[in-house]
């Protein structure tokens, strides 16, 4: 930030402290990041099982799912997996829009006008 | 004066074909509906990089495309910067030689992604502008993350680059007639071409219609395997077992990860690496804002998955079309080596209407990953090396563009070199190396530096260059550069996949020494953090940033 920003730059800083301070603000991000931490153990924990079933007892994916098959139960798996991934980021990015962003925004502004109000 | 060095660049791509209009005899047939194809996708192309240079005139249009492309759209590019030949190709050929194996890829290359949109691509938006240093240097000490940052960011793309290049040029090599060296000039070539005229704007373009064919392509191929099959799986399946060699094992993993460590150090790699790949990240800057960086995400994990989805049943298809027939399989196995499963499969199921287009898709996929990884490199070297480090953010933009411009001049000249050194080497393996050092390095400094207050400079410098240095010197040791390309005996280190052992020095070393960092800046930097923490949730001040 240069020259005519800097005073612009001090009042944001000013803002960005209310904000943070804000308890409104402080428990949306509880619950945001609650989501979001759930959602990522969610993907992590069931990758690194499946990967861990690949590497320590690959015999488990090789059962076929039925006695006339050659389907085995690492098939639907693999393909329960890339769909849960893309189930999940279509559940959050759901979540975001409806419930995160207009709470945020709300906050954001009335922070920004209280803080219009106390400058001399 | 730049247009008459665009010029002079295009007739040496020409030059080429002309050559080899004008040889008699060439040793392959040269298929005219691929070359004819790919002639249109090139002309097109650059058409549109003619266009967007003369939309290109601040650092923001030729970093960034103005902030102005869309959340499905940058869905589009995002996903076609990670379907790269190594994916088509790779994953198919993986399937079509290991059966189940490619599948675990295909689930590890997608699953970074939810992890990308859940942690970093909003932050990521609200505080950077070009390259993922710009976050990392929002409260860390600007030349040294930029140094190191910058450092990594090339071995990545240098990596990704070669194994692009390799693909390239076998496969023009096949399908067009061309020698293999040709190949890989005329790719390095149209690459700097898209990137020096056209920037992000151009870059994203040809990537957006490029991934477009590449799903089109790859559905209509899918659809006319499940056709033979009459919609099975079942009889698919039945029918790889029956032909492929290793029987019923084809249908279960074993054969190409042989032991847990390899398998899990794999995952690593394909999850985290996806999370510091600076190409893919780039991308989040040139969307407006966090709203559509999320949307973005989302449509690039829904392409993606969908794609591998694809891909499997082209690999399995390929199995049951492809194996048994003398026009695609010589006494060396696979003609083209196993990457050629999916363009042998389109010629079998659909003769050579659909190889051409198939091919001139896999040659336009090269052609755009290329170009992205391009641009992210010469990013690195002009943004963050020459702007901010040598500079210390005291050079014109004009001068920034023009650095942009020389540094994917080089970096082309360093792809064609190496793409011809490493001329026969497995594809795949290449791209997984990189993501190694993207996981051991990129991803480790952006997530700290976004969710732990303790992160310091001088912890994220010391860690993020043990890990890089712990990630090649492990490559290097490892079976495929020293047993395979050095021909000693046995491997000093035994996994072929480091990205277990240097992500986790990475981690620990950043950890410690951030620790023991007492230093005046380290505790201002921790003071920066609220700051920073507001700024990534709101996008207050990222914003004005975009604007000019």
């Amino acid at each position: 930030m240069t020259g005519p920003d800097a005073a612009s730059a001090e009042t944001l800083e000013a803002l960005y402290q209310r904000i943070y301070d804000d308890q409104q603000f402080r428990q949306l991000q509880r619950r945001r990041s609650r989501l979001s931490w759930s959602l990522a153990a969610i993907v992590f924990l069931s990758f690194y099982s499946y990967i861990s079933i690949v590497g320590f007892s690959p015999g488990l994916l090789a059962v076929p799912v039925g006695p006339d098959t050659v389907i085995t139960w690492g098939i639907p798996v693999a393909i329960g997996l890339i769909a849960l991934g893309v189930a999940l980021t279509g559940y959050y990015v759901w979540q975001a829009n409806r419930r995160f962003d207009p709470e945020l925004a709300a906050i954001v502004e009335r922070v920004r006008s209280t803080a219009q109000n106390d400058l001399p | 004066m730049p247009f008459r060095f665009f010029l002079g660049l295009l007739g040496l791509a020409a030059l080429p074909v002309v050559v080899l209009a004008g040889e008699p005899s060439t040793p392959r047939e040269v298929n005219l509906i691929a070359i004819a194809m790919f002639m249109v996708f090139v002309l097109a192309t650059l058409g549109i990089t003619w266009w967007a240079a003369g939309r290109t005139r601040t650092t923001s249009d030729y970093y960034a495309a103005g902030s102005a492309i869309s959340g499905t759209q940058n869905g589009f590019a995002i996903a076609g910067d990670f379907m790269s030949a190594a994916s088509f190709l790779g994953i198919s050929g993986l399937v079509f030689t290991n059966g189940y194996d490619g599948l675990i890829y295909a689930v590890g290359g997608l699953i970074g992604w939810p992890l990308v949109l859940f942690l970093l691509a909003e932050r990521l938006r609200n505080l950077g502008r070009f390259t993922f240093a710009d976050a990392v240097s929002y409260r860390l000490s600007a030349v040294p993350i930029r140094t190191l940052s910058a450092c990594s960011t090339l071995v990545v793309i240098v990596l990704y680059l070669i194994a692009q290049m390799v693909g390239a040029g076998t496969l023009i090599q096949i399908l067009f007639g061309l020698p293999y060296e040709v190949a890989v000039v005329v790719v390095g070539i149209l690459m700097v071409l898209y990137v020096s005229f056209g920037g992000m704007i151009a870059t994203t373009w040809v990537q957006i219609i490029k991934a477009c064919l590449l799903i089109g392509g790859s559905t209509f191929l899918a659809f006319l395997v499940m056709l033979r099959f009459d919609f099975s799986l079942e009889t698919l399946f039945s029918s790889a077992v029956e032909i492929h060699h290793q029987g019923i094992a084809v249908m279960a993993p074993g054969n190409w990860i042989t032991d847990p460590v390899s398998a899990i150090s794999m995952g690593i790699a394909l999850m985290f690496g996806t999370a510091g790949l600076p190409h893919v990240l780039m991308r989040f800057f040139t969307v407006p804002d966090a709203v559509e960086a999320r949307k973005s995400a989302f449509v690039a994990t829904g392409l993606i998955g969908y794609f591998y989805m694809l891909i499997v049943i082209l690999g399995f298809g390929a199995i049951v079309l492809v194996s048994n027939n003398p026009e695609f399989v010589g006494p060396d196995g696979l003609r083209g080596g196993n990457n050629m499963a999916a363009v042998h499969l389109a010629k079998a199921a659909a003769g050579d209407l659909l190889l051409g287009f198939i091919s001139a898709v896999a040659f336009a996929t090269i052609l755009a990953v290329v170009s992205g990884l391009t641009l992210s490199g010469a990013s690195a070297v002009s943004h963050d090396l020459f702007a901010n480090v040598i500079k210390r953010g005291r050079a014109t933009e004009q001068e920034v563009v023009q650095l942009s411009r020389y540094a994917s001049l080089g970096l082309g000249a360093i792809a064609v070199t190496l793409g011809m050194v490493f001329e026969g080497q497995n594809v795949a393996y290449m791209v997984l190396l990189a993501f190694a050092v993207a996981a051991s390095v990129n991803f480790p400094i952006l997530f700290l530096s976004m969710y732990w207050r303790g992160l310091t400079t001088r912890g994220a410098v010391t860690g993020g260059a043990v890990g890089l240095v712990v990630a090649v010197a492990l490559l290097i040791l490892g079976p495929t550069v020293w047993v395979e390309i050095l021909g000693n005996e046995s491997a000093v280190f035994p996994y072929k996949h480091p990205a277990l052992f240097s992500m986790v020095s990475a981690f620990v070393v950043i950890y410690l020494v951030s620790k023991a960092d007492r230093s005046e800046r380290a505790r201002e930097e921790a003071r920066a953090f609220d700051r920073q923490y507001v700024r990534s949730i709101t996008g207050m001040g990222a914003a004005a940033a975009a604007e000019h």
